[in-house]
This record gives structure tokens, C-alpha cells and sequence, in this order.
């Protein structure tokens, strides 16, 4: 056992946040909404992350075609799994990571472990939170009489408000934490957003669905709403006993065919 | 006819590429498109009540990553169409009696189409590795533009098949005297809020309060629904 305890390493100096102009941000944004074009199955989102951080490569020394530019691109292009919008907060960490030098295995290594947790969030929080939100307020709005335009567009400037700013919020945090970018994934509104975005969404598809299937029965009084609501409702017992085994719009588009070939053929 | 069908393919096209490729702002939902579809037809109403069916379906399908759904951008717009083209003929609800379940097929032939896109894709991409793995801004920019042509260009075709088989189809369909058509909205009205209110459960039900929420939900759309009923 040694006595003496060995003097501490002086720390590395703070890397300094490197620019991040207007225009490469405003490309970037521009990119974002495009991180999809080209998904696949082999590399999943991972050409679109390159393309999107390509803006900001071209800042490297050297410029756009460079070794610096080239090697930089190569790596960013690899595979990648996010959720799209979230991506924006993997393509400004790498950004940042890229123009201040770090080496190449830690971004890799970055890459990998960002993967898995913008998938999970962004899966809770848009597709099973923001989005079936928005479209039960945009059901309700129809059951209570809103025109076709007010259901419209009230449905999108609500989900539009939310996914460009998921999109603008999480370039800036990405760009803001660089490698650090995974403690921006315990901001409340990531951790708990999910949470109170399901509550929501089911107290307004409690408000909204049979409000919806009112007016579409339209008239007849309540014993024919009353009629449809209880048939709906042993409808979605069903499927929900049957979870997981039965597919409710396959079996809809199945019953809806028979009832047309039955409604003409009852006639003919 | 033709015009009918080309502009409606190229709404579809739009309506498509919106679903994953470009920009992802969801108005491709059915909500929205087929109540574009039925606006171009002239009759947004009728585009809506459509549009609202497909949407309460639409809970049931969620765009997960990889997983295959059917594709609404490409199908809702014709489904709405061809129910404001029905209805300009004849009757509402067997317009939209053809017309929703056609939506739900064509948005099933739409999913695996992406599929298909998607194999491309993967392709391409393959074809292109040592060009990724030189960093290659053109192949990287053109694997992008490549994605995105393709998908506008897969959903306008199933955009335009399907609005060659509807339109003419409905038109038939509306002016058949069938004394039973009647049911056909509460009938489709029954399925799509099953689906939609299983949906719901099955989106919320592992979060913890939402039992309650949906609960008071429902309270007050029962509530609402009896007074304006009465009304």
C-alpha cells in the first residue's frame, strides 16, 4: 500500500462553445423536418442525421470536402434510431461535438447510446401523448358542432405548436449540453410530459368519442345515441379483453364491406 | 373524371410523403385529409364526417418506427372525395357506408407499400455504403432527395388507384335505393368508437391517474351528450 496519494491531473480547460451561426441553424431546422426522407431498415434514421448535421460540418477547418469534413460526415451517416423529432437534440450535440474536436470514438460511442432513449421519450410523448391528444380536441370540437375548418385547424396549430417546438428546443439543447445533451433527457418536460399528456388525452377521448358518435348519428334523439354509445362501448370491452390478438379497424373494414354487399343485395 | 383523378392523386402524393418523409406535421391525418378530399369534391362536411371516422380507427394505429400501419395520408383524402362525391349524387350514408371501408383498404395498401419504399430504400443505401463511409455530401444530400421522390411518388399512385376505383364506384353506390342504409352511419359510428375508446385504453391505461381522467372524461361527455341530445 502507498503512502503518498498521487497529485491530482490538473483539469482539462473547458472547451470553448464553438459558433453556431444563423444560417447553419436555419439550415439545419430546414434539414430537420426531412430527417425521414431516406429511413430504412439498414441504417435506419442514421443517413438523415448526417444530412441534417452536414450544415454545420462545413464549419470544420478546412471547410466542406476537407478530411476533417469528410470523416466527420462518414461517422454522422451511420446507422441511427430516434424519434424524428427528437433527433433534434442528437443533431445538435453532435454538431457541437464534431466542431469542438472531440475524438471520434467518444462520438461514436455517444451515437450508440443516444439511440434507445430519444426512441422510448419521443414515443411516449408525441405518438402515444401530443398526437392522440390533439386529435380527441379535435374530435371534441367536432361533437359539439365546430365547423370542418375549426376542427382542422385547431387540430394543427395545437400538434404543430408542440412538434416545432420539440424540434427548435431540442437543436437548441443539443447544441447547448454537446455530450452532456443526456441530462437535457430528465427536463420535466420530458420526464413528466408523457404522464400529463395521457391524462389529457384520456379525459378529453372520455369528453370527445361519444360526442363525436352523436353527431355523426345525428338526430334520432337520445335513445338512438343512447343505442350507438352502448354499442360502442360492449365494441371496445371487447377489444380490450381481446388485446393484443384482435385489431379493431381490420375487423371495422371487414363489418363495413358486409354491411354495404348486404345493405344493395337486400334491395337488388 | 380525369382531372378529378389527377389532382386528387397529387393531393395524395402530398398528403403521403407527409406521413414520414417530409415535414411530419400530421396533415395527413384522416381529420384533416379527407376533409381536403371532400372540399376539392365540394362538399367539406361530408369530408369531415368521413374524416372523423377514419380518425377514431386511426387511435389504433400509431406511427411506431419500424412497425407496419396503414398509411392515412394517401388513402383519407380519396375516402373523403369519393364520400362528397357520393353525396353530390345521391345518399350520405351509403357514400360513406363505401367510402370508409375503402378508406381503411386503401390505407392497408398504403402501409405496405412504405414497406416497400423502405426496402428500397435500404437498397440504395446498401448500393451506397463505401460512397457513405468516404463521406460523400452528394450521395448523403441524394439518398435524401431519392427517399422523398420515391414516397411522393408511391403515394400519389396508390392515391391515384384508389381514386380510379372510388369515384365511379360511389357514384353507383349513393343512387341505389337501399331501404336499410338507415343504419349505415350509427352502424360505422358504433365501430369507430370502439375502436377508438379501446384505443384509448389501450394508449393510457399503464399511466398511473388516467383511470380518473377518463372517468371525469366520460362524466361529462354522458353529461354533454344528454343535454344535447334533449336539445
Amino acid at each position: 500500500m502507498s503512502g503518498a496519494s498521487e497529485p491530482t491531473p490538473p483539469a482539462a480547460p473547458p472547451i470553448a462553445a464553438p459558433a453556431f451561426p444563423f444560417r447553419t441553424r436555419a439550415a439545419i431546422i430546414c434539414r430537420l423536418f426531412a430527417v425521414q426522407a431516406s429511413w430504412n431498415y439498414e441504417i435506419l434514421i442514421g443517413n438523415g442525421i448526417g444530412f441534417c448535421v452536414e450544415p454545420a460540418l462545413r464549419l470544420l477547418p478546412g471547410g466542406a470536402g476537407s478530411e476533417e469534413y469528410r470523416a466527420a460526415l462518414a461517422r454522422q451517416s451511420q446507422y441511427f434510431n430516434a424519434h424524428p423529432y427528437l433527433a433534434s437534440f442528437a443533431v445538435g450535440a453532435l454538431a457541437r461535438a464534431e466542431l469542438e474536436g472531440q475524438p471520434p470514438a467518444r462520438i461514436e460511442r455517444f451515437r450508440t447510446a443516444l439511440c434507445g432513449p430519444l426512441g422510448s421519450v419521443g414515443d411516449r410523448l408525441v405518438w402515444v401523448g401530443l398526437l392522440p391528444a390533439c386529435s380527441f380536441a379535435g374530435l371534441l370540437l367536432f361533437g359539439v358542432g365546430a365547423t370542418a375548418l375549426t376542427c382542422v385547424l385547431v387540430f394543427l396549430v395545437m400538434y404543430n405548436a408542440g412538434h416545432v417546438a420539440l424540434r427548435l428546443w431540442g437543436l437548441q439543447m443539443g447544441w447547448e449540453k454537446g455530450l452532456a445533451v443526456a441530462s437535457a433527457l430528465g427536463h420535466p418536460i420530458l420526464r413528466e410530459g408523457p404522464v400529463w399528456l395521457a391524462r389529457a388525452g384520456t379525459f378529453l377521448a372520455g369528453v370527445a368519442v361519444p360526442l363525436a358518435v352523436m353527431r355523426l348519428v345525428d338526430g334520432g334523439g337520445l335513445a338512438r345515441v343512447g343505442l350507438t354509445l352502448v354499442t360502442a362501448a360492449a365494441g371496445a370491452s371487447a377489444l380490450v379483453l381481446f388485446h393484443g390478438r384482435v385489431e379493431g379497424w381490420r375487423l371495422a373494414l371487414l363489418a363495413g364491406f358486409a354491411a354495404l354487399v348486404l345493405f344493395l343485395f337486400r334491395h337488388a | 373524371m380525369i382531372v378529378d383523378v389527377l389532382v386528387l392523386a397529387a393531393l395524395g402524393a402530398i398528403l403521403g410523403l407527409d406521413v414520414v418523409s417530409f415535414p411530419q406535421a400530421q396533415i395527413s391525418r384522416p381529420l384533416v385529409s379527407a376533409t381536403l378530399g371532400g372540399a376539392f369534391m365540394g362538399n367539406a362536411g361530408v369530408g369531415l364526417l368521413c374524416g372523423v371516422l377514419l380518425e377514431l380507427f386511426a387511435h389504433e394505429t400509431l406511427p411506431f418506427g419500424a412497425s407496419r400501419y396503414p398509411e392515412w395520408g394517401s388513402s383519407s383524402p380519396i375516402a373523403g372525395a369519393a364520400a362528397a362525391a357520393g353525396a353530390a349524387v345521391g345518399s350520405v350514408p351509403m357514400s360513406l357506408l363505401f367510402a370508409v371501408p375503402f378508406g381503411l383498404l386503401t390505407a392497408s395498401l398504403g402501409g405496405w407499400s412504405m414497406v416497400q419504399l423502405r426496402q428500397l430504400n435500404a437498397r440504395l443505401a446498401r448500393r451506397r455504403l463505401d460512397a457513405l463511409a468516404r463521406g460523400s455530401a452528394r450521395t448523403v444530400a441524394g439518398l435524401q432527395v431519392a427517399g422523398a421522390t420515391a414516397d411522393l411518388s408511391r403515394a400519389g399512385l396508390v392515391a391515384m388507384l384508389a381514386a380510379i376505383v372510388a369515384l365511379p364506384a360511389v357514384r353507383w353506390i349513393a343512387v341505389q335505393p337501399a331501404p336499410m342504409s338507415v343504419y349505415a352511419i350509427p352502424m360505422l359510428a358504433s365501430l369507430g368508437g370502439a375502436v377508438a375508446a379501446g384505443a384509448a385504453w389501450k394508449m393510457f391505461h399503464s399511466t398511473s391517474g388516467t383511470r380518473w381522467f377518463g372517468l371525469a372524461g366520460l362524466a361529462v361527455g354522458a353529461l354533454l351528450v344528454s343535454l344535447m341530445s334533449r336539445g
